[in-house]
């Protein structure tokens, strides 16, 4: 069990290092989403959240990792 | 177009592949010296055929899936995979964590080697085995994962294979020549490029599965390739110039 256990730890730990990044990449693809399905006319929005969201949430979590 | 999706995809396989086989080899070269190349090779062969196991038996599942939904959930897996990896490596050019050294890696996988032998003299053959078997695995699921990203529902799966295979021959080529880990491989400069690469591409897909139609299609990879090249740029800059202030 704890064999099982670690293996999918590892497999998790291939996608998640830092849990802050991968929550906010999450979290722009999640309101992309969102506008992509309650506002399917403005889909141009659902990209520019998805590339302004990946962009701006690399650089913040970069900056930010010195204090955290 | 699809040549230009086509080259950006095995540019990509090959130089993951190439980051994560100097990786496994540095963990199967401690194996080796430690232990000898019996439980080094013995895992490398049991990782090997697991991971064929994995591809044979997952791999044909793959197509009944729905493309948007294939392309929606390795989009979401790219993005976390290349902006994690791209996270990395713009600490390490910034010099906010070391970078990574196969020497000391090598070095540390060794002594816990040692360490290991010293307290299950019996079972070492079979720890050694382990290890380099589950060194060979991850890497290689790792592999298997971007091959399958980057080649998602455009028909290019086979070449990109080759061009992810070719990489994993050469380092294990100069690896047995060598006999020693490839701690001269730029890495972090591979993973700076890989990260941007697979970012660009996990935004592609992530996009494309939300049903956005990017403007010039495929050429679309390209501007977010430079995009992400430009931020991670950009970023080393400040965090580089924030750091030489904070020690002067």
């Amino acid at each position: 069990m704890s064999a099982l256990a670690a293996a999918l730890r590892e497999i998790v730990g291939l996608f998640v290092d830092d849990g802050a990044l991968a929550l906010a990449i999450v979290a722009v693809i999640v309101l992309a989403g969102l506008v992509t399905v309650f506002a399917p006319a403005a889909v141009w929005a659902s990209g520019g959240i998805l590339v302004l969201g990946c962009l701006g949430v690399l650089v913040v979590n970069v900056m930010t990792a010195k204090r955290r | 177009m699809g040549s230009l999706h086509f080259g950006s995809a095995v540019v990509a396989a090959f130089l993951a592949s190439l980051v994560e086989a100097v990786e496994a080899l540095t963990i199967v070269l401690a194996v080796a010296v430690v232990r000898g190349w019996r439980p080094a090779g013995l895992g490398v062969i049991a990782g090997l055929a697991a991971l064929a196991l994995i591809v044979i038996v997952l791999g044909p599942l793959l197509d009944f899936v729905p493309l948007y939904v294939l392309q929606l959930a390795i989009g979401i897996l790219l993005l976390l995979f290349g902006m994690r990896w791209l996270r990395k490596a713009i600490l390490r050019a910034a010099g906010l964590i070391p970078l990574h050294d196969e020497a000391a890696a090598f070095a540390s996988e060794t002594a816990e080697l040692q360490e290991q032998a010293r307290r299950h003299e019996q079972r070492l053959d079979w720890l050694a085995g382990l290890a380099s078997f589950k060194a060979v695995l991850l890497e290689g699921l790792e592999v298997v994962f971007i091959v399958i990203a980057v080649s998602a529902g455009r028909g290019v799966l086979g070449r990109v294979s080759i061009a992810a295979v070719a990489a994993c021959l050469l380092v294990a080529l100069v690896g047995l020549v060598v006999h020693r880990p490839l701690a001269r491989v730029p890495e972090n400069a591979l993973k700076f490029a890989v990260g941007v690469l697979l970012s660009a591409f996990g935004l592609f897909w992530t996009g494309e599965g939300l049903g956005i139609d990017w403007p010039g299609a495929d050429l679309a990879i390209l501007a977010f390739i430079a995009l992400f090249l430009a931020t991670a740029l950009g970023a080393v800059a400040l965090l580089s110039r924030r750091t030489r202030v904070a020690v002067s």
